[in-house]
This record gives C-alpha cells, sequence and structure tokens, in this order.
C-alpha cells in the first residue's frame, strides 16, 4: 500500500525576516513516510524546523507563506503544490500547542462547526458532523459551554473535535500537551490513541514529552538542523540516549535507567516501559541471591 | 533555621466571579531553596506567584518577602526582590529590539550605562541570543522568545526567581542549560522557585514541594516522599514520574519504594546488591 505522507527530499527557506536580509533555510532535505492509520512521532530540538515542517504538510508552506520550496510533499497521493490549502484542510487537519489561539467562537459546538460551515455543507450534514465529533472526543456534555472557560485538556479536545469534523485523514498535532497539566494531557493523549485505532486516522505528532512516546508512537523520527537525523521503530530511536542528548533531546525515563545500569553494571539492557524494567531488574536481584 | 524569603499567612483571593483561586494558604518558602510549586491547572499556582511580585494583592491575609511585609510595595520596586518569568513569553515581551527588551528591567532599576552593557552582553551570551540583539522579539520562534525573557530575568539577578513553566517550549539541552544555571544561581545564595506540570524536574531539582489543590496547600515536604505518595498524587491529580511506579513494584525485593528519581534507583539497587554479597561471604 502507497504511504499516505510522503516527503522526498524537502528544502525549504523561509523569506528574509528582516528586509534585504538573507532566506532563512530551515529544512534541509527532509525525506519521510507515514502508513495509513499510523503514528509518528517527530522529535527535535528547537529550532530544527519541526513546526516548518506541519506546515509544510498542510500547504500552508508554499501556498500563504512564500519562501523557497523544492522537493516533495504528497498527502493520499496529491502534491501539496497542486492543490489549494483550503481543499488540503479536508485532508490534514492541524492542532496546535496554545488551545487558546485556535479558539474564538461563542459555544463548542459553533467552534466544532465553523471549519464546516466554511465547506458550504447543508446544515443537516453540519449538525451531524458536530455531534459525532464531540462524542468521538468525549465532549458532548460541553457542547453548550464557552470554549474559553475550559480547561486546557478540555480546550484542546474541542480543537481535535474542530479537526476531526472535517474528516481528515491524517491529524497534525504540533506539541498538542505542552501547556497542559496531567490530567488534561491523559485525556488528549488518550483521545489521540483513540483516534488512530478507531478511526484509522494518521497521526503526525510533534512532542517534547519524551515520556508519552513510547506508549503511543508506531514509527519516530528526530530532526535535526533541517534534516532526518534518526528514524525508525520507538525501541531502535529512543534507545539511543547518547545520541539523543547529543542533539538536545533526553531519553525516556526507563531508557536512562537501563542506560545508566549497563555503565553501572555492564550489561547490555534496554527497557522502554516499567514493565519491561520490573521484569529483568526483578531476574536479576534474584539472580544475586542465587 | 534558614530565613523565609516568601512567606504567606493565610492568603486568599478570589477573581471577580468565580471560585476562590486561593483559599486561606499558608506557606514558607526558605531563602536560598529550590522550591516546586505544583498542582493542576487552575489550582492556584500561578495565582500564589503572582501575589509574590505584587501583581495581585491579598483580599485576606499577609504576604512578607525577605522577612518584610509586602504593604503597598509597587510591583516596580518589588522586582528587585522577586523577579518573575511568565508561563507565556509573549506576556511579558514589548520592546521593540532583544536589545532593548533586556535593558528595560535594567535601566529601570537605575543601572548605570557601563553596567548595563556589561549585563546585557552575558545574557546575551549566556542564552545564545548575540545574532538576535537587533531582531524583534516578535519575528523569534517560541523556544528564543522564551530565552529573551530568561535573559532579561537574569540580567537583573533578583534575590527570588520565580520561573512559571519556564522550560515549556525547551528542549532538553536547553531545559537543562536553564536548570544548571539556577543551580548555580541557588549557589550562590538566590532562592528559585519553579512552577511546573514536570515531575520528573522536580524530582531531580527540587528540595521542597508545595502542592496546591483547588486553591488550598494540600500538602508540602521533600520531592521524595511528596512524590512517592499515591495519596498526595491521586488528591492533587497529578502523575509521578514512571521510576516512581518502578520502585514500588520492586519494593518486594528489598528496595526502598520511595524513588524518584534514576539516581536513587541505581544507588538503592547498588546497595543492595553489596548487601547480598556480604550476606554470602
Amino acid at each position: 500500500m502507497a504511504p499516505i505522507v510522503t516527503v522526498n527530499d524537502l528544502h525549504y527557506a523561509y523569506p528574509p525576516v528582516l528586509p534585504g536580509g538573507a532566506p532563512v533555510s530551515v529544512l534541509r532535505g527532509v525525506s519521510l513516510t507515514l502508513e495509513k492509520g499510523t503514528c509518528l512521532a517527530l522529535l527535535g530540538p528547537t529550532g530544527a524546523g519541526k513546526s516548518t515542517l506541519c506546515l509544510c504538510l498542510n500547504g500552508t508552506i508554499p501556498h500563504l507563506v512564500g519562501g523557497t520550496f523544492s522537493g516533495q510533499v504528497s498527502i493520499a497521493g496529491v502534491d501539496t503544490r497542486d492543490v489549494k490549502t483550503g481543499e488540503l484542510s479536508q485532508t490534514v487537519g492541524l492542532v496546535f500547542q496554545d488551545p487558546e489561539s485556535q479558539l474564538f467562537t461563542m459555544s463548542v459546538a459553533d467552534e466544532v462547526a465553523f471549519g464546516l460551515e466554511g465547506l458550504a455543507l447543508p446544515p443537516r450534514e453540519i449538525e451531524k458532523r458536530v455531534s459525532e465529533s464531540l462524542a468521538v472526543l468525549g465532549i458532548t456534555h460541553l457542547s453548550a459551554r464557552s470554549p474559553l472557560e475550559l480547561s486546557g485538556g478540555e480546550q484542546q479536545r474541542v480543537a481535535l473535535a474542530a479537526a476531526l469534523a472535517l474528516r481528515p485523514q491524517v491529524l497534525v498535532l504540533d506539541e498538542p500537551t505542552a501547556s497542559l497539566d496531567p490530567v488534561g494531557k491523559a485525556s488528549v493523549l488518550e483521545a489521540v490513541k483513540q483516534l488512530r485505532d478507531e478511526r484509522g486516522i494518521t497521526i503526525f505528532w510533534i512532542t517534547q514529552d519524551i515520556d508519552a512516546v513510547p506508549g503511543i508512537a508506531d514509527h519516530v523520527a528526530v530532526l535535526v538542523d533541517g534534516r532526518i537525523a534518526l528514524q525508525g521503530p520507538p525501541r531502535h530511536v529512543l534507545g539511543r540516549r547518547h545520541d539523543l542528548e547529543s542533539w538536545g533531546l533526553r531519553a525516556p525515563q526507563m531508557v536512562e535507567l537501563a542506560s545508566r545500569f549497563n555503565e553501572r553494571w555492564d550489561n547490555d539492557a534496554l527497557w522502554m516501559t516499567v514493565d519491561e524494567a520490573e521484569e529483568a531488574l526483578e531476574r536479576r536481584l534474584r539472580e544475586d541471591r542465587g | 533555621m534558614a530565613e523565609a524569603a516568601l512567606e504567606l499567612l493565610r492568603c486568599s483571593y478570589r477573581y471577580e466571579g468565580g471560585l476562590p483561586a486561593l483559599d486561606s494558604v499558608t506557606c514558607t518558602v526558605e531563602e536560598g531553596s529550590w522550591t516546586a510549586l505544583v498542582g493542576q491547572n487552575g489550582s492556584g499556582k500561578t495565582t500564589l506567584a503572582k501575589l509574590c511580585n505584587g501583581l495581585l494583592r491579598p483580599q485576606e491575609g499577609d504576604v512578607h518577602v525577605m522577612g518584610e511585609p509586602v504593604g503597598d510595595r509597587t510591583v516596580g520596586d518589588l522586582a528587585q526582590d522577586v523577579g518573575y518569568l511568565f508561563q507565556n513569553p509573549d506576556h511579558q515581551l514589548f520592546a521593540s529590539t532583544v536589545r532593548d527588551e533586556i535593558e528595560f528591567g535594567l535601566r529601570n532599576l537605575g543601572y548605570p550605562a557601563y553596567e548595563r552593557d556589561r549585563r546585557l552582553r552575558q545574557a546575551l551570551a549566556a542564552f545564545g541570543l548575540e545574532r538576535y540583539a537587533e531582531h524583534p522579539p516578535a519575528v523569534l520562534g517560541f523556544g528564543l522568545r522564551r530565552q529573551v525573557t530568561l535573559a532579561s530575568l537574569f540580567a537583573l539577578r533578583p534575590p527570588i526567581l520565580i520561573l512559571d513553566e519556564p522550560t515549556t517550549g525547551l528542549d532538553w539541552g536547553r531545559a537543562l542549560a536553564l536548570l544548571q544555571r539556577l543551580r548555580k544561581l541557588q549557589e550562590s545564595g538566590h532562592t528559585v522557585v519553579l512552577i511546573t506540570h514536570q515531575m520528573r524536574l522536580v524530582a531531580e531539582w527540587a528540595d521542597h514541594v508545595l502542592v496546591l489543590h483547588r486553591g488550598r496547600l494540600v500538602a508540602e515536604g521533600p520531592p521524595r516522599s511528596i512524590l512517592s505518595s499515591p495519596g498526595v498524587m491521586r488528591r492533587a491529580s497529578l502523575s509521578p514520574p514512571p521510576i516512581t511506579e518502578l520502585s514500588r513494584r520492586l519494593s518486594h525485593l528489598g528496595l526502598p519504594d520511595d524513588c524518584t528519581t534514576v539516581d536513587a534507583l541505581l544507588e538503592s539497587i547498588a546497595r543492595q546488591r553489596a548487601r547480598v554479597r556480604e550476606e554470602e561471604s
């Protein structure tokens, strides 16, 4: 099956920041593919180009921003340069870090309906999609409330519902849990997992929350200075603690534990989850006792 | 006993038309400590911080800063004692260049030009901002805008630093550099108050934790006992670092059940192995 997202040798530079300045080169040859219904976690230090890559996936770049673009981005077989961003918005949904910056209507239901109204769908269809999206995200009870009076976790689920109502095949999430507390974060990540597992939606997930990655991602890529420095299955990427640290990233806590255990007791363990670490350490400590 | 850098006595605050954001909170931040302030969104963390720097005044109760009641000291005056980093950098960036932004506070406090210049250059270098000095902060990415607000705060070197989610939007390399810089300031006598949701950082860096829930102080103590207490974590809707769960699960093998950092668990394993070897020989 053909991948749903293909990025091929993508180079991109923003127009100069200051008049007369040089273009700002951000992406320098990015290639990656994403299979339908899977979740890719994109890691990378500040300024690596992660958010820029997001904007390339929904066509904001190059359509609305300008700059110098070469290489190719295709979503569901369509080159992003060949379609308008309005059309792409029905294939690719985007959710940002700061929920308040993307919510602006009087009620949750209006918020979710907003994008649909732009598509000139019949009112009955809009109503159906709004209630369906609210139900999927578990926020039907909030439908009459003002988005501004909700908690951060609830606001992000409203943003996800608004994106979902457009029936996208791909959801691009730019640090969707960065400003949330643990409860809000758990509710959003649970919703994301459900969208992938039950709706087959492909997830492109930028995050700094490394300890949440092993539980969700099918695939992990690391963007460093505009290039993919490493990609592969979560164990393959997240297990490389020293590489991650050299790129300004941190390994998951269980990986750090395994790595430092190895350094101390000359071992070659790799643990991603608490379960794995528990099993291995329990065995080890029992062996000590003979 | 150490002196109190900050002291809140039965402080309450209610935003107009809302529930109490702080409800009779009494707590102390010791001078020279690294205190973490944790709790869900809306638990009152930011409100508490704003009472300490004078942006808000308690409707009941008293706030003392460096042993003196805040009384009617102005925000500008309190800024000499309490530096405050907003959660959202855009709430405190307003100058037209990064240079002006960092110099603003120094001017306000009346530093002479040579001292302003010295501190400006230091702050630019420390936060990797040299090549952005003449840029408007608004054109920089989130991570860099965060660095600008940090640089402005560090240039002033106030005795008490309150940082509201300073690592959000920073990668680990930059977060670590920031934490190490805060540690150096702490070692030279500054008091650090860190507001964060990242319990892994709390466990590794703080020496005292204040837990807020719905405007009340529900627990306080050293990170190891606070984060390893399932009751406190549940009550405040927080989740401890993964290693806490591992430590609990391994405790039946003779390891302590309250390790909250990789260091602590590895030390316990080493001690356990040494003990077993001793018993055998």
